[in-house]
């Protein structure tokens, strides 16, 4: 067994503990307090799903809503595409010019602050006389999160055993035949895992929307931090919980789809 | 030719469509917010006044750098408002980034001296967080926060306090919310750091009679500082600029450059002080950057 200093100590179980607890209590909380039937947000007043009908019948929000879905998912498309190209230039492509120009451009932004970024793009998008709104909004959002799509799925390929793509190629596959065949396959879970990490980012960003959106076209977080600026509302409190059980359903499947594609993915696809 | 070097080929030109998207919508925007950060500001639509235009020619492009002016940077390093933000972002990231470590050392320890099948489990846990919406988690805390929130009413009941304390707008808050909300990036580097340290190390460490507070100051604290540097950058560098959560949490009295920024160009509507703001933001994150993008690369890109 484990020499006495691997094992796990009480500390390390009260470390652990307590800092689950301060992630997960607050989220905890605000879930409970959607349910509340009183109008203070503070007072409990019985269980109530009022806050939810409310947010159906508010307009605004539901436009925001349906806006930030959709630059979503057309955003975290047009991501994962450019994100994986660049994946897969940078861990197969070999040394090539310009490739440390590229890796920076694609690594910075993960940590660049958002007002740079958001206020940078939005003097392009005047510069090139670009009408402010859905467009360009998805284009900044997809700056952003190909970023993020490109890291994740890079390192699933500078994880991946080279010889399978090899193999193929010497069995007579030309490259991009032994891509679709063998690496599109193999990453194909880290690429899913890219497009929902693209989505939810697009999802709750507010800082680049705010700089890059157009009148009339608010998504569902500038939306929202103009309600909270004002103070907490019960009906924030519901459209928030609803936010974080759709999170967690999809992450609850991504997590199943790797799961299964694991007992698969071992074995080399059909050709 | 190898099979890996004809791969090569293809998987270059894959880098064309992403390459031509990265410098058009990231590269070239900063030369637009140089570009900005010179000029006066104008009360026009957009708000400034155009530096050059080069169809105009060279003897217009003449005119128009003599016409450049330094004045918003001039006025940002003299003017207390804006040099005071700047030292208070340095101070706040600096601060915070200091409790992120020391929270999330003990959590990410925790985590890498659990059972190998837990492990998996305890960094989903942490991951998930990270997934949750950024506003909505700095949201729940103002629930908390706020002057008849659950956190007063606790202590009210529990008769440590005799009056409801002011949570929100301070200091206190914001730090709050920050460690809240970038914990997750910090434990998950240490925690990567620290699961790959070879076990024998400590066991070698137990036989020649060391503690269990030396071995881990002797061997694990040391071979854990790469963690410690990929946690401490990835957190510092946005927070520098954070915007959202000293805005919803911190009073107004002093604000973080994000903040000065974002006021300067939605409310002021002064786009030339914002840009030059921006430029001057980027030039003291650029070490900062420049580190980051080592460490980066060291762990995507092995060989």
């Amino acid at each position: 067994m484990a020499s006495p200093l691997q094992r796990v100590s009480p500390f390390n179980v009260t470390a652990l503990a307590l800092g689950l607890a301060f992630l997960y209590l607050p989220i905890v909380i605000l879930i409970i307090y959607s349910f509340n039937a009183s109008r203070l947000v503070t007072v409990w007043g019985g269980w109530s799903t009022r806050w939810y009908r409310e947010f159906f019948n508010d307009r605004a929000m539901l436009e925001a809503a349906w806006m930030s879905l959709k630059v979503g998912v057309v955003s975290a498309t047009a991501a994962t595409l450019l994100g994986t190209l660049a994946a897969v230039a940078l861990s197969r492509g070999g040394a090539f010019r310009g490739r440390t120009l590229f890796s920076g451009m694609l690594y910075a932004p993960l940590v660049m602050p958002e007002v740079i970024t958001g206020l940078s793009l939005l003097l392009l998008f005047v510069g090139l006389n670009a009408e402010r709104g859905f467009f360009t909004v998805t284009i900044a959002h997809t700056t952003l999160t190909m970023c993020f799509v490109t890291s994740v799925v890079q390192s699933r390929l500078a994880a991946l055993d080279r010889s399978l793509e090899e193999a193929a190629m010497d069995l007579g596959c030309d490259p991009l035949r032994a891509f679709a065949a063998v690496t599109l396959p193999l990453i194909l879970p880290s690429v899913a895992a890219g497009w929902m990490l693209a989505f939810t980012l697009s999802l709750d960003d507010l800082v680049i929307a705010s700089f890059t959106t157009g009148p009339g076209s608010a998504t569902l977080p500038i939306r929202i931090y103009s309600e909270v600026r004002l103070g907490v509302k019960p009906e924030i409190n519901a459209i928030c919980t609803m936010i974080v059980a759709a999170i967690a359903l999809a992450i609850v499947a991504a997590s199943l789809a790797s799961k299964l594609s694991g007992v698969r993915g071992e074995t080399a696809a059909p050709l | 030719m190898s099979a890996r070097r004809i791969f090569a080929r293809p998987a270059r030109i894959a880098a064309v469509a992403p390459y031509l998207w990265m410098l058009l919508l990231f590269l070239v925007p900063f030369g637009f917010v140089l570009k900005i950060g010179l000029s006066q500001v104008a009360i026009a639509q957009p708000p400034y006044t155009p530096v050059f235009d080069l169809a105009a020619g060279w003897s217009a492009l003449r005119t128009a750098l003599d016409a450049l002016s330094l004045d918003n940077f001039r006025l940002l390093v003299t003017d207390s408002l804006y040099v005071l933000s700047y030292l208070r972002s340095i101070v706040v990231a600096l601060v915070s980034t200091a409790l992120l470590l020391a929270i999330g050392y003990p959590i990410a320890y925790g985590m890498a001296r659990l059972p190998r099948r837990w492990q998996a489990t305890a960094m989903m846990l942490v991951i998930v967080p990270f997934w949750t919406s950024f506003l909505i988690r700095i949201y729940a805390w103002i629930n908390i926060l706020q002057h008849d929130g659950l956190l007063n009413q606790t202590l009210l009941a529990l008769h440590i306090i005799s009056q409801p304390l002011v949570w929100l707008s301070t200091d206190t808050a914001m730090y709050l919310g920050i460690v809240y909300s970038y914990l997750p990036f910090m434990i998950l580097p240490l925690y990567a750091t620290l699961a790959k340290i070879d076990p024998a190390l400590l066991e070698a460490a137990g036989d020649l009679g060391a503690s269990r507070v030396r071995a881990f100051w002797l061997v694990t604290f040391p071979l854990s500082l790469p963690g410690v540097g990929a946690g401490v950058v990835l957190c510092f560098i946005p927070i520098v600029g954070e915007f959202v959560i000293p805005d919803l949490l911190a009073g107004s009295d002093n604000m973080m450059i994000g903040q000065t920024l974002w006021l300067e160009f939605f409310i002021n509507k002064d786009w030339p002080l914002a840009s030059a703001a921006a430029v001057m933001l980027l030039v003291l994150l650029l070490a900062p950057l420049l580190i980051y993008q080592r460490l980066q690369r060291r762990e995507l890109e092995p060989r």
